[in-house]
């Protein structure tokens, strides 16, 4: 431990309170915190696996988990190739609602006539189902992977405008004034006053939208196209590979969980002052 | 409803002018508008300088406006940053500055490793690192505990004397403002005006002990109150609404 009698410790303030909760929201789970979901997940799989068994229940109606643990295994070049289709389409998809709705956000927290003419318009367009238009967007742009991302764009889109219009509205009075004493120009207020103290809540709005992302991609391959899980899925329930179908969730859900953290990770790289050290 | 009606205050160069006033008098507006953040209806806040330009000024404001996602010494140098001074020239400022404030060691501590204290020093030093004319200083120690803002009082008054900045400071506090002040301002409410200017006569450089120690001092502080405390109670017969 530091010896210098002054230097706060890491985990405490100068004035010896701990740091506020937030900070350590942040923090990872300790891998012990997942013994109990993990048990609670192994017996559920357990009593499946033997209620199959002991009903003879058919496999196409209900494979047992170690049926579906051999499709993974038995497809992984079938899921993974399938997997790269999809995660490209949620990549891409996010990326772009990440630009356009920042972007968005930011004309509509600080342009009065945006604010005015182009909010009340994003947020009814939320009352537009994404999956209604996916039709649309195949008849207009194919089975190519462009109108994939773009339903993929749509859904994740609304949260990332919605979050940073709020977080730049939220950025404190005071430093606002003092950018005003500085004769800060528009962009100099923007790039150190706005969006440092929007970017906690854009990131919540990512987080949100990371996952529609992934919802909307699986949907827009469901619609029509010829690779990614969401395809697989359809051709697979069709010809009752039931265990297959099981896979491709698994290998869904383990996108979802991998980009969540990827997010998280990026998140406490940008925020270094919301971790503690 | 007039905020401020019939305000007549010249504040001449390098003087700690301190205005007092209840809630809702326009003592924040009055400082908003020096500092050109809010603007008069009729009349003009004239600032001039020997070379004619205008004069800069730099606001320490209440509360937390230190950036939380800055170090001490970004924070610190942040206004020389946007001005467009190079790292070299910045970095001499900011290490003057932290020894001046008092932070020394805490270069890179981010504001919420900090105490309330600490980071309302930041905020003084990123006021003074601007080199401005005029400092305006709105509440700065309102947030702080008793002791805090006696510790840092006494630090104001050490960097008043090595800079001898002109500074307008807001309090609500009669200590405060006769231990700082070469002048204190009393403002009434509704609308806000001017009352009084009392001199205070107390020889620079000061401390906290001499001020209290001195005998001017307890008629100097009943004077004040005495200026104030039919406006207090005035306020307190009407309704909320005048924090600003």
């Amino acid at each position: 431990m530091d010896s210098s009698a002054d230097a706060p410790r890491p985990d405490e303030t100068a004035t010896g309170q701990p740091v506020r909760p937030g900070y350590q929201a942040l923090r990872l789970p300790p891998l012990t915190g997942l013994l109990w979901p993990a048990g609670l997940i192994a017996t559920i799989l357990a009593i499946w696996e033997v209620a199959v068994r002991l009903r003879d229940i058919p496999a196409w109606l209900l494979p047992p988990p170690s049926a579906i643990g051999r499709a993974l295994l038995d497809d992984r070049a079938l899921l993974w190739d399938n997997a790269g289709a999809t995660l490209s389409e949620v990549l891409l998809g996010f990326g772009l609602a990440v630009v356009v709705g920042v972007t968005l956000g930011v004309l509509i927290a600080n342009v009065p006539a945006v604010a005015r003419a182009v909010y009340p318009i994003v947020i009814t367009s939320q009352t537009i189902p994404v999956p209604a238009i996916a039709p649309l967007l195949l008849i207009w742009f194919g089975y190519g992977l462009f109108p994939k991302v773009l339903v993929t764009a749509l859904i994740g889109f609304f949260p990332i405008v919605v979050s940073t219009v709020d977080g730049i509205r939220a950025t404190d009075r005071d430093t606002l004034d003092l950018f005003r004493t500085l004769r800060a120009t528009a962009w100099q207020r923007l790039r150190h006053a706005q969006l440092p103290s929007a970017l906690p809540a854009i990131f919540s709005g990512a987080r949100i939208a990371m996952t529609a992302c992934v919802i909307g991609a699986v949907f827009a391959e469901l619609t029509g196209s010829s690779r990614g899980l969401g395809y697989l899925l359809n051709r697979s329930a069709a010809q009752f590979l039931t265990a297959r179908v099981f896979a491709i969730i698994v290998v869904l859900s383990l996108i979802g969980i991998g980009l969540f953290a990827l997010l998280a990770l990026i998140e406490r790289l940008a925020l270094p002052w919301r971790r503690v050290r | 409803m007039l905020a401020l009606d019939a305000v007549d205050l010249t504040v001449e160069p390098g003087r700690f002018v301190v205005l007092v006033g209840p809630s809702g008098c326009g003592k924040t507006t009055l400082l908003r508008m020096i500092a050109g953040l809010d603007h008069p209806t009729s009349g003009s806040v004239q600032a001039t300088r020997g070379d004619g330009r205008p004069p800069s000024n730099a606001v320490v404001f209440q509360g937390r406006s230190v950036f939380p996602w800055l170090h001490v010494r970004d924070n610190i140098g942040f206004g020389l940053k946007l001005k467009g001074i190079g790292r070299r020239e910045r970095d001499q400022t900011i290490d003057r500055l932290i020894e001046t404030v008092g932070l020394g060691g805490f270069d890179h501590a981010w504001p919420h490793q900090l105490s309330e204290g600490m980071r309302q020093r930041v905020a003084i030093a990123r006021a003074l690192a601007v080199d401005p004319d005029i400092l305006l200083m709105d509440e700065p120690f309102g947030a702080l505990d008793e002791q805090t803002r006696y510790l840092l009082q006494e630090e104001l008054l050490g960097i008043w004397e090595r800079t001898r900045k002109t500074v307008v400071f807001v309090t609500h506090s009669i200590d405060e403002a006769l231990t700082l002040a070469d002048e204190i301002v009393i403002m009434g409410a509704r609308p806000g005006r001017i009352l009084q200017r009392i001199p205070v006569p107390f020889e620079r450089p000061r401390t906290m002990e001499a001020v209290r120690s001195d005998a001017r001092f307890a008629a100097l502080f009943n004077r004040v109150w005495d200026g104030l405390r039919d406006e207090v109670l005035a306020s307190r017969q009407r309704p909320l609404g005048g924090a600003r």
